[in-house]
Parts: C-alpha cells; structure tokens; sequence
C-alpha cells in the first residue's frame, strides 16, 4: 500500500478528517478568542484595550458565519445535518454543536452587537437611503426608541450577555476538545487535558488575531495605531501563551514520563512525520519565538516603533503556530494506527471538496465577511483622530 | 410600568427567539421519522430495512434440499465440515436494473451535492432457478492451493503440500475427488 | 453430478418452497424471529484459521463490499524468536513489535512464509458488536446503534457520514462508504441471521475457525466452549463490552 509504513488495519489507511476539520477549531478557537479580548474590556473593565471592543466583537462574528462551512462541506450528507436539531444524541459531545453554535450565535453574539450598537442602528436607519436603510430598518426590530433609559437597560442586559458569554465562548470550542480528548480508541486525543488546551490556544489566537486585525485596519485608515491598546493586548497575549505552554508541556511530559502502550509509537511520530510541524513550526516557531519576542517587550524599555514591530511579528507566528497545533492534534492522530504497528501519509489534495485550495477559500473568507459588517457597523466613532506618524 | 415601554426592543427580540422556537417545534414533529425512538435513540424501521437484504449464499441446507446425494459423500469424508459455497461460490447473478422512477424535485437538488449512490440490481440465484444461472464448476488449481499451499505460518497439523513438488502442474482432481479427497479413504480417482 | 430430469421435476419445488422462506423479508414476514430472544455473538478459533481468506470474499460477495475497504478482514502475525544480538529489552521485544501483515485484507490469502523460526497464526478480525460501544455512544444524531439482539448496526438512510463513529472505534473495523458517503460496517449478516441462515464469513469459512454463537440460546455450543477453553477479546483494557471471542488469543495481538 502505498504511504503506509509498517501495519496499519485495512481501514485506518485513508485519513477520515481533512485539513477542514483542522480549520474548524481554529476558526472557532478565533471567535473564542476574539469574544474573550472583547469581555476583558466589558467585564473586567480594562479601558486601554477598548478601541479594540467593537472590533473584536465584529471579527468573532465575522469568523462564527464562516465556522459550519467546513464541516458542511466535510460531511458525506450535509443536507442531513438539521437531524442534530431535530434528534441530537445526548451521549455523543458533537451532537451539542448545532445548539451551542445557535446558542452563541444569536443569544449571545449578536444579542451584544445588536445591543451596544442599537442607538447608532437606529439614527442610521433615519439618515441613511435605499437598500442600507431597510437593512437598519430591519435591525431596528421596528424599535425607534433611544431614550436614556433605553441606554441604560441596554447597557446592563449586555453586560449580562457578555458575562454569560464568557462560558458560552468556553463552551463553544471547548467542547471541540472534548469531542476529540473523550475518544479512548485514539492516545494521541484522549486526555482530560485537551478541552483545556483548545480552549487557552484559542483565546491566544483570538488575541493575536484581533490585535493583528485592529494594527492592519489602523493603518489601512492611514490612522495612528493607540501603543497603549496593543501594549495592553500584548501583556494579556503574554500571560495566556504562559498558561497555554504549560498545559501542553504538563501533556508532554505526563506522556514521555509514563511512557504507556501508546508512546512509542506517537514519540516516533512527533519526531518523523510530525517532526516539522510539531517541534519547528507549533513548538520553536510558533510557540516559544513569539514566547520570547513578547517577554522581551515585557521586561525591556523599547520604543513604540520597534514594540509594535515586534507585536506584528509575535503576531503572526502565534495564529501560525495555533494553526499548526490543531494540524498535529487532528492530522497527527490520524497518522498512526490503533494497533501501534504502523504509520501512514496524509495526501492533501488541491481542487476536491476538501482541498487545499478550498482550505485557503474558507481562511480568507471571514475577512470578506468582517469588511462587510465594518462597513455596515462602522466600528469607530465618525470624527477621526489626526494622520498616522511617520514610520507606523 | 415604565420599564417596559423603554424595554420594549428587548422584547421584540425576545419574541422572535419564541416564534422561532415555535417554528422548530412544528418543523420537528413532522420532519422527525415516526419509528424514531421506538427501541432506543435511533429510527426502529432501520432494522427492518437492514435485515431485508438481498441474500447471495444459500447456505448449505438449502444446497442438499436437492444435492443430498453429494452431501452424504461429503459427510463421510475430510471436507465434512466444508459447506458447499465455500469452493463453489454464490452462485448469483446479476439482472438489470428496471426503470427508476424519475426522482422528485428536493432528490435532484441533493444529488448536485452528494450523487445518490448507484441502486441495487435484482438477483437471479441457482437456488432459486437453476436452469437459468447455472454453476461453472472451479478450477482446482487454483481453488485447492489457496487453503493447502503449504506455507510456516499455517497450523502444523493441517494438510498442505508443495504444489510444484506434490502435482508437478496436474490439476488437483487428476486424482482426488473434491467432494470427499483423501486418497486412502475412497476418494481416489 | 449428475441429475435424472425425474430427480429435477421432484426436487426443485421443494427447493422453491425453502428458499421461500428464506427469502423473507423483514422480520414482520419472518414471524419466527423475536429480536429479545437473541444476543448475537462470534466465536473465533485462532489455531483453526489457516489464512485462506475465504470469509473476507465471501463477505465482499455478500454485501457488496467496495474494494480497498474491509467489513472483515485476516491478519497474519509473527511473533519471532527474541533477537539475542541486541540486548536492548524493550524495542527489540516481538511481543510488543510483532511482524503483521494484511495484504488486501487477506482476501486473496497470504504470500507463502519460509521463515521457519518463531511462530505464526491468523486472526480474522471484524466489528466486535460491542455491548459498550463506543462508536455508538458518538454518533451526533442516532444513526448508528446496537439492535436489541445485539447487532451494531449502522442506518444508512440517517448518517450524515461525519466519521465520528470510525475515530471512535477502538478496533478499525469502520469505514465510510466511497459511493453512498455513509458509515458502513460488518452488520453481522443481520439479514441473514434473522432468517436462520449463518453469516457468509461463517458459511464460507472452511476450517469451522469462524462461528456465529446465540449467548441467548442454552443450547449453544457457544456456552460449553467458554467453559473449557481460554477465551480473550480484543483490546479489553477499552472495556468496550466486545462480543467477538477469541480461543487461544495470544498476547502481541494488538
């Protein structure tokens, strides 16, 4: 058989979950992220990440839209999926997708949009013309009411919202670690430990991803990009990919440490064919660089310039690195068999369903989506602040 | 009270999740299959539908309905314990497929997605026709060496030969006789 | 052989009435069967099977079973003598490491072995109609279950074939269909079983190394058997409630 070395059953050859179900929990693990870096501003009040607060909030919905596509396109019948509406197996973790997704989508998500962006929605569904002001007309739910009162009660229920949301968003992609750490036929996923590490590798990539996308948008308004925000989210990124780093180390070194049935094989996976994507892109590139790179601006005095250069870089390699994680965690367990005897490729293809090129489609899509709503929901006041500095 | 003329747009929100709601419900009761449930958290009429598979083998009772002479010289020999499709095979053909009803709107709309999977064609079997698919009797060559070539890794005690050596190219029923094969105890040719 | 056209004319309605019955189709026509007088289960006799791979065409024949994927399929293992030149214990111990090989699921036999050292067997291996399966406990909507006779069978009109249920299988004996896009796996010959017949594995198996049991029938030689043989499942760490046994397991068989 071509690809597989060793042993494998006849039927563990072909790898079932494709790069779409790698690209899932990480779009999740982005909208996660991003409400989390939204809910420091709103619960734990922590006022210089605010520019950020609208912003993020668009950007976790922008990616939750794009979130069922993968799996969609990855089902052999996705025109059955309404049965995990209709009859949800209450034993199986991934029956609770469909309500936990609708749960965050509108009770929690666009509950919060909607209600901190209510009074602007209203006055623009008076000022603006055709087609836009039917959409906030519809927004509006025929409410034209933005008395003072109105505000407050709004104000007080999102803070209820947002609070709820925090465990929502736990939820949301926590239980995607659970779907896979509660298989005990697979070593590499069976642990207590995976719901916790998706959920800390999603909100570094949240953070990382909002504080990229806030740096890229403020420049492209030829704006000035507030150093006090990006240094604010920078801290916040830095002790989360602590916590996180030291959750897969714990997994590491408990694994290498009792060294069960299991741990030979998989130790020869990581250091074959995982090796580039585990230890050199998640680990050194994508974990322990920005790890660094970002502790460097923590202790020392840099200026704005070289700080905010940094933070782009950190940046980058963080939502590269996550990405890799969730690769090695769903790739990774399928390479190997169940019998330990042997190992075989994954032979990603381009143009099919779940292609490549489709991979690509579905990461760059949610940009599509949040440049639509940023312009539908403006998220910044209307009067500017001066030109950017030179060398931004 | 005042609180609620100016909670009025929370309300409305409120409302649409209940509609919404409502809708599932409704929805649900008429989408859900109506033997859902009836063992256990899956559709009961499933098993029914597995269970009237297609058979292909007969099984050997139905074999010796009317070969029962040949069964009797089996049962005297070493290949007792062998049934009589495990060298013969089903002996099941193929028909055509009859004309499918055109599929409906919604079928052709899912086809765009998932192709329906090829139908099933009707079976013609020798057990229930004879005459019409009749039995091509195996080539021993072939169907002998696959359980006694013999190789390390079969059980010591079960008789396996060299083919090469033990035939020299002969088919195995130059000699012995399938049904009943061991030379010293009549099955000699 | 040969049959007088007499002997014909005399047989073949007898014949026609028998495969009658057989042939009926669901349990509602074949009002012999009640489901809560069965618990299905197969009994597997290592040091019977000799590797010919008659049960894994046999099953492809009967169930359509697309090539390249396996409702059944024969392992062959060998377990060589301890290599004494490399006294390094664990990565050279052939209980943990042992040589397995399946060419094409064993379907069409194994390569002749000239190795005489160690020793070799066959294990034939299929869906283990878990009492505690886990492939079932995953399913999102309900598509896969155990029948109250003890068979896990897969609904092929409700799976959304989201492959859960084959991650979730400790034993690998799930795959997805290539051309109907749902799970699909050894349904024990439901349809076969229900109408007194035996699995096409079992019926074809020509060394008796493959038999199906009834735990709920007392008659059962199935019973007898587990009382004076030594009898293992496969994996039983997964605590999966596996129904296959195994006489004479041996312990590298992973």
């Amino acid at each position: 058989m071509s690809g597989v070395e060793g042993f494998m059953y006849p039927n563990e050859v072909g790898l079932q979950w494709s790069v779409l179900i790698v690209l899932y929990p990480f779009i999740t693990g982005l909208v996660a992220g991003a409400f989390i870096l939204a809910s420091l501003v709103r619960i734990f009040r922590v006022e210089a990440i605010e520019p950020t607060y609208r912003l993020a909030l668009l950007t976790a919905l922008a990616f939750l839209l794009v979130a069922p596509l993968p799996l969609q396109l990855h089902l052999g019948h996705p025109e059955r999926s309404p049965e995990m509406y209709f009859t949800p197996h209450s034993t199986s973790a991934m029956a609770m997708f469909g309500y936990v997704y609708l749960w965050y989508l509108m009770a929690v998500l666009v509950l919060e949009i909607w209600l901190d962006y209510r009074r602007e929605i209203v006055l623009w569904s008076q000022s603006s013309k055709g087609l836009p002001r039917l959409v906030y007309k519809v927004m509006t739910l025929g409410s034209s009411n933005i008395s003072e009162r109105s505000l407050a009660i709004d104000n007080r229920v999102g803070w209820i919202v947002t609070l709820i949301g925090i465990p929502s968003a736990f939820l949301l992609h926590g239980y995607v670690g659970f779907i896979f750490g509660s298989i005990k036929a697979n070593p590499w996923w069976s642990s207590p430990l995976m719901p916790v590490v998706f959920i800390f590798s999603a909100m570094v990539s949240g953070i990382a991803g909002v504080m990229l996308l806030y740096m890229a948008i403020t420049k492209l308004r030829k704006l000035k990009i507030d150093v006090h925000c990006v240094d604010s989210i920078a801290m916040y990124l830095f002790y989360i990919f602590i916590i996180d780093f030291s959750l897969e180390m714990l997994d590491l070194i408990h694994r290498i440490y009792e060294a069960d049935e299991s741990f030979r094989s998989l130790n020869f996976m990581v250091h074959t064919q995982l090796y580039f994507s585990h230890i050199v892109v998640q680990i050194c590139l994508g974990t322990l660089t920005p790890i660094i790179l970002l502790g460097i601006t923590q202790v020392a005095k840099l200026p704005e310039i070289v700080r905010k250069r940094i933070y782009a870089v950190a940046g980058c390699l963080t939502l590269i690195g996550i990405f890799a994680m969730r690769w090695n965690v769903v790739i990774g367990g399928q390479l190997f068999s169940k019998s330990f005897l042997g190992y075989t490729t994954y032979k990603m293809s381009l143009v099919t369903r779940e292609g490549l090129l489709v991979a690509i489609f579905l990461t760059i899509l949610p940009l599509f989506f949040l440049w639509a709503l940023v312009k539908l929901l403006p998220p910044w006041p209307a009067k500017i602040s001066p030109v950017a500095a030179a060398g931004d | 009270m005042s609180v609620f003329k100016d909670a009025g747009h929370l309300f409305r929100f409120a409302g649409l999740f209940v509609l919404a709601f409502l809708v599932f419900l409704v929805v649900r009761h008429y989408v859900v299959p109506k033997s859902f449930g009836q063992y256990g958290h899956y559709r009961g009429a499933a098993i029914g539908e597995i269970a009237a598979h297609p058979i292909k083998f007969a099984g050997h009772d139905t074999c010796e309905t009317c070969h029962a002479d040949v069964a009797d010289v089996k049962k005297a020999g070493k290949h007792a314990h062998v049934n009589c499709e495990a060298c013969h095979g089903a002996l099941v053909e193929r028909l055509p497929n009859p004309e499918q009803p055109k599929a409906n709107l919604y079928e052709r709309m899912v086809a765009l997605i998932v192709p329906p999977a090829p139908p099933d064609s009707p079976l013609l079997r020798h057990a229930e026709d004879p005459m019409s698919v009749k039995p091509v009797l195996p080539d021993t060559t072939v169907l002998c060496a696959r359980c006694h070539t013999a190789s390390a890794a079969k059980p010591k005690g079960f008789p396996q030969v060299a083919p090469a050596d033990h035939s020299q190219g002969l088919a195995c029923d130059t000699c012995h006789k399938p049904h009943s094969p061991a030379m010293d105890a009549g099955g000699a040719k | 052989m040969n049959m007088s056209r007499r002997q014909i004319m005399v047989l073949l309605p007898a014949a026609a009435i028998a495969w009658k019955y057989v042939l009926a189709g669901t349990p509602k026509e074949s009002p012999n069967y009640k489901m809560s007088e069965h618990w299905w289960s197969m009994l597997i006799d290592i040091p019977k099977c000799i590797g010919c791979g008659n049960c894994v065409r046999a099953c492809q024949t009967e169930n359509d079973v697309p090539d390249g994927y396996f409702r059944t399929w024969v392992e062959r293992y060998h377990v060589s003598d301890w290599k004494m030149t490399n006294p390094e214990i664990v990565m050279t111990n052939p209980m943990i490491a042992p040589e397995v090989i399946s060419p094409d699921g064993g379907k069409e036999g194994f390569p002749v072995a000239t190795d005489e050292s160690g020793k070799y067997f066959f294990v034939p291996k299929l869906c283990n109609h878990c009492a505690d399966s886990p492939c079932t406990q995953v399913c999102p909507v309900g598509a896969t279950f155990i029948s109250p006779d003890g068979v896990v069978l897969v609904d092929q009109k409700y799976c959304l074939g989201c492959a859960y249920c084959v991650q979730a299988c400790p034993y690998g004996c799930r795959y997805i269909h290539p051309e109907k896009k749902v799970a699909d796996k050894c349904t024990l010959c439901y349809h076969r079983i229900t109408k007194g017949l035996t699995t096409a594995c079992c019926e074809a198996c020509p060394t008796g190394a493959r038999q199906l049991a009834d735990l709920k029938n007392p008659n059962d030689p199935i019973h007898e058997f587990l009382k004076t043989h030594s009898v293992q499942v496969l994996k039983p760490q997964m605590a999966t409630g596996a129904k296959v046994y195994y006489n004479d397991l041996d312990g590298s068989v992973r």
